[in-house]
């Protein structure tokens, strides 16, 4: 996978993108690209700029500058539920489940209003059903399909979070901090999951504050410190790199 | 059951209560105030279309209520209007069609608000839906074709269409929109749209995220529940046979429309016809002094609604529809337990 960027031209490209808020500049001219099939880490200390590049790039956000493609097409100006459907999905830091709806339920929204909303995609009733169903199995809640949100734990909740983000069929999906406080044990199953999600074909952009998950999942680590991009290699090289290290232990 | 069969049913229960209560309805105060709970049945449902399923609170039911009446009131007035202007008089609009006409007209009023002002969230949209009713009422305080704040008398047609009096024509248009806007909500309710709306009342930053276009269904939202508001609103002219701004606008109609969903329960399309029904036929006795053969003033029915409502969100916030369902709940988790210890 680590040769993956065969293709001349990369799945995600973003160009010279910038962001404030108010005189407080959050991003500060990035530039990156993601190739397809890759897993890549993002990191950088707390409020270095890495969920607002998120919400940028899945258009929660709007970057004032600057501009993204992704596989070619250009997203400025499109909102984010367009771009779920053009193949990008996320899942949120904090786990934002519909709280209503049960586990079914959940996981039919992005099937109905993304995989179906797609031309030539349209699943049936059944269809869809049964692809709920597997996505849980995928996950392992497939016993707790009728239950509501309420009643999982925290990292069948995280779980969940990225069942509903791997609903929408994404080619490119971002896990932002899906493993927050969670065990050790809990982390591995995480990673497990994401590895698993990322042979079937999606690139992953993992945003994670846990050093060990990152080093272990990612084929290529970018550095964001203050909203500026540090770093950008192979995970060792970038590790070793003065620069980083000075970022997260200080001179 | 299934959305077509429903439809059937909701259409024969209609036919069956019009036949019923043109036998058991001896007195006409009956349609008088069976025709208000009807109203307040379409109110409550087309309230909880943006309220309960999209979680967008509307303080604006008078507003869209009296657009629909006035819009009444003009069309009542085209045909000497059209004399004066070409010398020829008009044929009287029907009462059916000027429904339509004020469900398209506070629909498009529906739809230009949500547009102003859906990128606010909870309260502040709220706040504007206050607003817009203060708005569209000083326009019409200020228009003299409509009456201005002076009122305009309506004088109904001859003869009723259904034969009996006038009163059983419009209590029985009053209820064929009760069975439309039910039939509109439940339908909603199972679709792809009710999905959607429950994902955008639960969280629409999710919402979005998975895919579901949340400003276009909130649009869709605000026009179908403006445009029953306008239609329940429609024949007010003809029922009361004098519109005013200070009646048509009143603060009941907003409160109401709100109070009943909240009471009744507002996911499902049983709630607010529950607390249509209970409410609406609290205050109907109320006012007829059923409770306390004392002079009370009709006012006093919006007290009862505010005691009820806070009774209500202190104890079932959920609503009559919420206390059946987690009993229920509790039932099925009681049985599961001990067929589970039976097994075991």
């Amino acid at each position: 996978m680590s040769e993956a960027p065969l293709l001349a031209v990369p799945l995600l490209s973003v160009t010279g993108l910038g962001k404030r808020f108010g005189g407080f500049i959050a991003l500060d001219n990035i530039e990156l690209t993601v190739g397809t099939g890759e897993r890549l880490g993002l990191i950088g200390p707390n409020g270095s700029g890495k969920s607002t590049l998120v919400n940028c790039l899945c258009g929660t956000l709007h970057n004032e500058t600057g501009s993204v493609r992704f596989d070619g097409q250009k997203l400025d100006g499109l909102v984010t539920h367009q771009r779920t459907r053009l193949g990008l999905a996320r899942s949120f830091q904090l786990p934002r489940p519909f709280h209503t709806l049960s586990l079914v339920d959940n996981l039919r929204v992005p099937l109905t209003f993304t995989v179906n909303a797609r031309p030539g995609h349209r699943l049936s009733a059944a269809q869809t059903d049964a692809r709920c169903h597997e996505l849980l199995h995928q996950v392992g809640l497939a016993d707790k399909a009728r239950r509501l949100p309420r009643d999982l734990t925290q990292v069948e909740m995280r779980k969940l979070e990225l069942a509903r983000a791997v609903a929408t069929q994404p080619r490119l999906l971002f896990a932002d901090e899906a493993m927050a406080g969670l065990s050790p044990a809990e982390v591995e199953e995480i990673i497990a999951v994401l590895l698993r999600l990322n042979e079937e074909g999606i690139t992953i952009v993992l945003i994670e504050h846990i050093m060990r998950a990152v080093m272990s999942f990612s084929t290529r680590l970018i550095v964001l410190v203050a909203g500026h991009k540090i770093a950008d290699g192979l995970p060792q090289e970038v590790m070793a790199n003065p620069e980083v290290e000075r970022a997260y232990l200080g001179e | 059951m299934r959305n077509g069969s429903f439809w059937i049913a909701a259409a024969g229960f209609g036919i069956a209560f019009v036949a019923l209560s043109r036998v058991l309805f001896t007195n006409e105060y009956y349609f008088f105030a069976a025709y208000v709970v009807l109203q307040y049945i379409v109110l409550s449902t087309a309230w909880n279309i943006l309220g309960g399923y999209t979680g967008y609170i509307n303080f604006g039911t008078g507003a869209f209520f009296a657009i629909g009446a006035y819009s009444s009131a003009v069309l009542h007035k085209m045909p000497a209007l059209t004399e004066a202007w070409f010398g020829i008089a008009t044929p009287p609009i029907p009462l059916p069609v000027m429904i339509l006409i004020g469900g398209i007209v506070s629909g498009v009023l529906g739809l230009g608000t949500g547009y102003l002002t859906l990128r606010l969230r909870g309260v502040f949209f709220a706040i504007a839906t206050l607003a817009l009713t203060v708005v569209v009422q000083t326009l019409i305080v200020n228009w003299d074709y409509v009456g201005g704040s002076r009122g305009i008398y309506i004088i109904r047609p001859a003869d009723a269409p259904l034969g009996g009096g006038y009163i059983q024509y419009l209590y029985t248009l009053m209820l064929v929109l009760a069975v439309i806007s039910v039939g509109i909500a439940r339908t909603i309710e199972r679709s792809r749209l009710g999905l959607g709306f429950a994902a955008i009342r639960d969280d629409e930053l999710a919402a979005e995220a998975g895919g579901v276009p949340t400003l276009r269904l909130k649009l869709i939202a605000t026009t179908l529940s403006g445009a029953l508001m306008g239609m329940a609103g429609a024949p007010l002219p003809y029922y009361v046979t004098y519109l005013d701004p200070t009646s048509s606008f009143n603060l009941a109609y907003a409160v109401n429309s709100v109070a009943m969903p909240v009471i009744g329960g507002m996911t499902s399309w049983v709630g607010p016809v529950i607390g249509a029904i209970l409410l609406g036929t609290i205050q109907q006795l109320g006012s007829v002094g059923f409770f306390l053969d004392l002079n009370i003033p009709p006012t006093f029915n919006l007290l009862i609604v505010g005691l009820l409502l806070i009774l209500f969100v202190i104890i079932a916030p959920n609503g009559i529809v919420g206390l059946v369902t987690a009993h229920r709940r509790k039932r099925a988790g009681a049985l599961a337990a001990v067929a589970a210890r039976r097994a075991a």
